[in-house]
This record gives C-alpha cells, structure tokens and sequence, in this order.
C-alpha cells in the first residue's frame, strides 16, 4: 500500500525528490495515526455503535445478537419529565457547578501561589516542591486518605471543626447528605490546583522583568502590576490551562468513585460517576452509552466554542 | 536516501502489523470447550474476615485437588464491592474465570444473561444428583422452572448477635423476640457513647436484606407475582420506614453508621460500642476481631409478634453463596470435576467450619461440627423461616435501587431530617421508576 501524495498528480516527472519528502512524513506518521485510531477511535466508534442498541443484561454476552434500538437510548436520556432523563439533568446540572467552583479555584490559587513565589525568599524551593506533593500523589491513595478524614465518627475534619474549634454544634456529615458537594469540591480543588501552580509559574518565567521594573518606576502598585503586565503576559498560558482543567474536572471519575463508591450522594452525583451506574448498575449499557456520546457532544461543542472565542480574542488583541 | 526509504518501509510494515493484529482477537461467544484440560482459573468470593484468610483457607483443599486429579487451580479471592462488575465484564467479553461464586441473589440476574452453564439434570449427575443439596439453598438459584444457573456452595441466614455483659450490665433478661422488645433493649443500651444495634447504612445489599425480611413481615413483597416491581405498596414502605426509623425514631443506631459500608459495624459489636448486631454467620468474623464465643449469645432475628416460622413469620432472607462454572471455560470436565470436589461431604465439612456457614448439602449438615447452639439457630432459621429473595432477573437492579434508596434514608435520618411515610414513598417511587422498562 503506497501512499500518493497531492503532488504527484501535478507533475511526476518535474521534482522527484519533493514528493518523497512530503510523503515521508505522512509514511512516517501513519503507525501512530493507527495506534490512535486503536486506542481512540474504535473504542468511541464502538460506543456510540452501542448507543443505538438495546444492549441490557439479556444480550450482553452476545451483543451482536442485541437488537437496534434506534434513537429510544437517546429519547429515554433527554427526557427530561421521566426520571431517568431527570436524574441526568441533575447530574449535569451538579457537574457543571462543579467544574465551574472547582476549576475557578483552582485557577485563583494556582496563580495566587505562582505569583507571590516569584521573587525568591528563603525556602522557595521547598514551597514549590511541597505545594506539587497532592499533584505527584496517586489519586487513590490521597483520596481515601480525605475519606478517612471526611469521616462522621473519628474523621480529623470534624475533630478540628467540631471538637476544638467549636464552629459546628454537632459533627457533621460529609460523606452522605448535601455536605458531600463541599468534601468533593475540597478534594478536586486540593488536587487540582498544583497544576495550575506549575503552569502559571512557567509562564511567569517568560515575562521580561523589565516590564515590572518600568512599571514600578512609573508607580505602579503590585496590583496594578498584576492586573496590567502579569494577566495580560499569561493569557495564552491561562487559555489552555482553563480549557484542560475544565475538561479534567468534567469527567473527573476516579475522586468520586473513590470518596463514594457507587451510588454517590445525589449532591455529588457527577455525571461521569452517574453514566457509569446508568450502564453497570441498571445492566443497561445501550443507555449508557447513549448518555457518554451526548457528553461527548456536549464536550466537544464547549471546547469548539471556547477555542473559536479565546482565538478571535487573540487575533484582535494582537 | 537510502535510509529514508529504508524508514518509510519500516513504517508502512510496522503499520500494516499493527491493523492485522487489530483485526484478530476477539472471543468465541459459543459454549464450553475442553481445550485446556490441565487447569482452572477459579474465582472466589470473599468469605472470611479478609482475603489473605480466604486464600488460606482455599489454598490447602485446591492442593488437593490437584493432587487427586491433576489439575491445577488458579486462585484469585474477588472482593464483594469489585465481584458482580467483574462478571459483568467477563460476560461481555468472553473472558472470564472457568468456575466463580457468586452471591445467591444474583443467580436470577446473571441467568438471564446466559453467561453461566446451566445445571441440568445430565450436569447434576456429574456431581451427586440434585437431591444432595436441601431446598432452601437450591430454591435461590434461579427462576424457577428454569435449570438453575449455579449450585449452592455455603449457605448463611441472619441472626441476632447480642454482647452478653452489656445486656446483663443494662438489666436485660434475655435477647429480644420481637422488635417491641428490641427497641426497648436497645434504649437500654444507648447510653454513654454506647448504641443498641448497628448497622451498615451505606450498603445497599445490606440495606436490602432488612427491608425485604420486614416486608415479608408486613405480607408485602418487592416484586409482583409475574416479577414486575412493585416497591411502593403499604407493606414495603411501612417495612423500609420500620427499619430506618430504628435509626430515625427509636435512636437506638449510631448516626455515624448511616456511611458505615465497610463492615464497621461487626467491629463495632466486636469491640462493645454496641449491644446487637443482624448479621449472617458472624462467628468466624467476630474471633478474627478478637470477640471470644462466650462473650456473645445468637437468637433468631426478631419478628413482629410471636415465633419465627413461614409466612408473616419470616426473620431471614436464605443468603448463601453459589458455585457456578462460565459457559465459555475451556475446561468443561475439569470445571465440572472442581464443582463435584467443592460440593463432596468432606470439602463441604471443612470450607462451612472454616467460614462459620452452613452446609447446603444435606449429608453434610449432619456433622456434629455443625450442631453447635450458634449453628442450631442458623439452621434452623434456614429451614423453617428464610425465604429467598426475588428470584427474577431484575433482582441485582432491584438491589441497588432500592438499597440505595435506603441509604438515602439513613442519610436524612443521620443528618436531622424527618423520615416519614411519604417521604419513604418517595424514595421508593424514585427507586421503582429507575428499574429497566423491560
């Protein structure tokens, strides 16, 4: 199998040495475009295949055997006044609160830390390394270890909260009932803003110092400054950090499934963590993964809207 | 030039290998083979306190039966909370262990997907004949009507374990009988940091267990006759809000044990937190937390008024685990070897003493290891007032609706909020709606 390349139809015999060279790199691409189409696109081919079967319990085993369900995965997930697609909504509705509060905080505090530890003071190094231990920990170690603290009767969170420091009169729930929101959302921001950490800090490293020195002798206070050079400079940098850590936080499944297992409260009900109990639990996989490809959609349309805005931005800005 | 062509070549070869070997794979979707007759993957529930326990207990019986008969079993203890996800899986894809336990409710659900060999008269010859086991055990392993989709391996039913010093410290005379008087021990007992009963509030097959016993109680069920669910009668809400309100109302549970999963209570009970525990088979359990026999006495699990028996008398669910080979195995002789060898007299003798379970099979169960006050009451609850849970395909479902449902519940209840009866209607309306339509 050879592939032929746009200018070989031009003129085969004007430049040999040019086709090859723009062939080569799409030779050389193809093993890795086949091992994405493996691991990335078959899987998701074969999901939304799913979608459109009735693929329950009696024909999991054969599901060449199950029969095609049309779009009634699809109607059965957005009906929004029967429960399944109620209960869904809900989920969505939980998720994108969320993602919102926790990749926002995430953000601020990243870039909070990041720029007070830009001039150098003793003990930076040793900030900066323990500010990236919850990034570097594994997800299931350091989350059951917040579970553990989480807990009602010998958890440190309310042994601090209700025992020493008095603020609530008796211990309170974190692990079931609505407190769960704010236990998961800790969890995610505790986790997730070392990242953000990092990548603002190297994105501090590009901004010259002249610009704060200028700035300064101009009598610019340190807000100004942020406000005027350091924000504008991380722009770029801000952009994609926003877009991944929404896209992390969204389909975040392993901090949920590991704080509640798998019926999660309905206040922490995430919809990654409620796709997989609309498939595993129910024994109903065509649904479920009618719910996944609506996420994906609902992803991808999120992700198209934020690039096609924050580059029109960039465009007009430059 | 020449190594780049050399490269591109490479490429192309490397890719070419790649899509042939994505195109292979894949499973046969057909019935059992005998193409590896010289071993067995064999999966294990876990029985004993932990799963290094179980690997003990297991390891020295699958070495003799490879002694007896050469074939070599491969062990792998399953954890409760991974075990249905992972047959789940095996089923979808084809690859699965060759023999696997499973719980006894399941057997209904994952008959349905015939993933698992159907146990024949011709099949049950190979081990013995049907007649071995005793009714109870074989009457939750499937539909009825249909060939059973396993065979019962340890049998279990629920019993009241009550802390002996703390009931006499407290004035109490003897274990309850009914929950009139399990409330009224229990109030005894709440004080100073200490509870009346435990429970596992975030379990939801836990959770379902109770509710089912108390609905069959209150003459109510969860299924209709023609296994349609019906979970928001008079009888099923009365008896789900009967067993939350333990907690909700008499306030003889511990708020705390609303997020309890883990078996928490049983240390709980084991270290003197609290007076009583439901529980099935809790022996082997409670000496591996260093609880000693003398320190705890066993009763029937109360009922409303009167004896256990049939009928509204009902005081346990049969829970037992059952023994099931995988229609795809590639070892269909050898499977069915291991489940005569795990099913025989002597096996069954060993496997129920080591887990504190009693043995389904009637030849067994006439050891004297098995005639101990605490087994007498096991088996005899099993073999007058258990009853099966709904064996209909939607049973796993069932458990997790309404379970989790239940966990709600305790969650409210833990948390202040009033449980009341339209409240636990509603649970349990939301519960029903999220059953498959089919």
């Amino acid at each position: 199998m050879r592939k032929s390349s746009p200018g070989a139809a031009r003129g085969p015999r004007r430049r040999p040495g040019r086709i090859r060279r723009i062939g080569l790199p799409y030779l050389l691409l193809l093993p890795a475009l086949l091992l994405e189409l493996l691991v990335h696109l078959v899987p998701m081919v074969i999901g939304i295949v799913m979608s459109f079967k009735e693929l329950t319990q009696f024909y999991i085993r054969d599901w060449g055997t199950a029969p095609w369900a049309g779009f009634d995965n699809y109607s059965v997930s957005v009906d929004f006044d029967a429960p399944v697609g109620k209960a869904l909504l809900d989920s969505f509705l939980v998720t994108i609160a969320f993602t919102l509060l926790s990749v926002g905080l995430c953000w601020l505090i990243g870039t909070a830390a990041a720029v007070f530890m830009q001039d150098t003071f003793r003990g930076r190094g040793l900030l900066r390394a323990l500010f990236l231990v919850p990034y570097a920990l594994p997800v299931y170690a350091a989350v059951i270890t917040w579970v553990f603290m989480f807990q009602h009767d010998n958890g440190l969170v309310n042994h601090v909260l209700h025992d020493q420091l008095g603020i609530t009169d008796k211990p309170s729930f974190w692990l079931i009932g609505d407190n769960s929101f704010i236990a998961l959302l800790t969890v995610s921001v505790w986790k997730g803003w070392p990242f953000a950490f990092l990548i603002v800090m190297a994105g501090l490293q590009n901004i010259p110092r002249e610009l704060y020195e200028a700035a300064s002798l101009d009598g610019a206070g340190m807000l100004q400054q942020v406000r005027r050079i350091t924000l504008p400079s991380l722009r770029p940098v801000n952009q994609v950090l926003v877009l991944v850590l929404f896209l992390w936080t969204f389909n975040d499944f392993n901090t949920p499934y590991v704080m509640f297992g798998k019926t999660a409260p309905e206040a922490a009900d995430l919809i990654s963590v409620h796709i997989y109990q609309a498939s595993f639990v129910t024994w109903d996989f065509g649904t479920g993964s009618a719910m996944s490809v609506l996420l994906l959609l609902f992803l991808l349309a999120v992700t198209g809207v934020y690039l096609a805005l924050t580059s029109r931005g960039r465009r007009t800005a430059s | 030039m020449r190594s780049i062509r050399a490269a591109a070549t490479g490429a192309v070869i490397l890719s070419l290998a790649l899509a042939a070997s994505a195109c292979g794979g894949g499973s046969s979707t057909g019935g059992g083979s005998n193409d590896s007759p010289k071993e067995l993957t064999y999966w294990a529930s876990n029985q004993g306190a932990s799963i290094e326990i179980d690997k003990k207990v297991l390891q020295p019986e699958l070495d003799k039966f490879e002694k007896e008969t050469g074939i070599k079993v491969k062990l792998e203890v399953v954890p409760w909370s991974d075990l249905l996800n992972r047959i789940l899986t095996a089923t979808t894809s084809g690859q699965g262990p060759d023999v696997l336990n499973i719980g006894n409710t399941w057997s209904a659900s994952l008959q349905a997907t015939g993933a698992l060999l159907p146990w024949d008269a011709k099949n049950f010859d190979k081990i013995g004949g049907k007649d071995r086991f005793v009714d109870s055990a074989l009457g939750s392993t499937g539909v009825e009507g249909q060939d059973p989709a396993a065979v019962p391996l340890y049998s279990m039913a629920y019993a009241l374990y009550y802390n002996k010093q703390m009931f006499a410290d407290a004035g109490i005379d003897g274990p309850p009988a009914t929950w009139d008087e399990l409330i009224a021990a229990g109030k005894k007992l709440s004080k100073d940091g200490k509870w009346g009963i435990g429970a596992e509030g975030s379990n939801p097959s836990e959770n379902i267990h109770h509710a089912f016993v108390f609905a069959k109680q209150h003459g109510a069920d969860f299924f209709t006759a023609d296994g349609k669910a019906d979970f928001t009668g008079d009888g099923a809400v009365t008896a789900v809000k009967q067993y939350v309100d333990l907690m909700a109302k008499d306030k003889i549970i511990a708020p705390g044990n609303a997020e309890y999963a883990q078996n928490q209570s049983v240390s709980d009970f084991a270290k003197g937190r609290t007076g009583m525990l439901l529980w099935q088979s809790a022996s082997a359990n409670l000496k591996s937390q260093g609880m000693s026999e003398d320190a705890y006495g066993i009763a029937p699990v109360p009922v409303q008024s009167g004896t256990p028996g049939p009928g509204r008398q009902v005081n346990s669910m049969v829970a037992g685990i059952n023994l099931a080979v995988f229609k795809n195995t590639d070892n269909l002789d050898g499977a069915t070897e291991f489940v005569k060898f795990m099913t025989s007299d002597a096996e069954q003798k060993v496997l129920n003493t080591a887990y504190g379970s009693i043995p389904p099979v009637k030849a067994a169960q006439e050891d004297a290891a098995f005639n101990s006050p605490a087994n007498a009451v096991l088996k005899d609850t099993l073999a007058k007032s258990a009853v099966a849970l709904p064996q209909v395909s939607n049973e796993s479902q069932f458990e997790t609706a309404v379970g989790t449902a239940i966990k709600e519940l305790f969650a409210d209840a833990a948390g202040g909020r009033e449980v009341t009866t339209d409240s636990v209607k509603a649970a349990l309306t939301k519960a029903q709606q999220q059953m498959p339509k089919k």
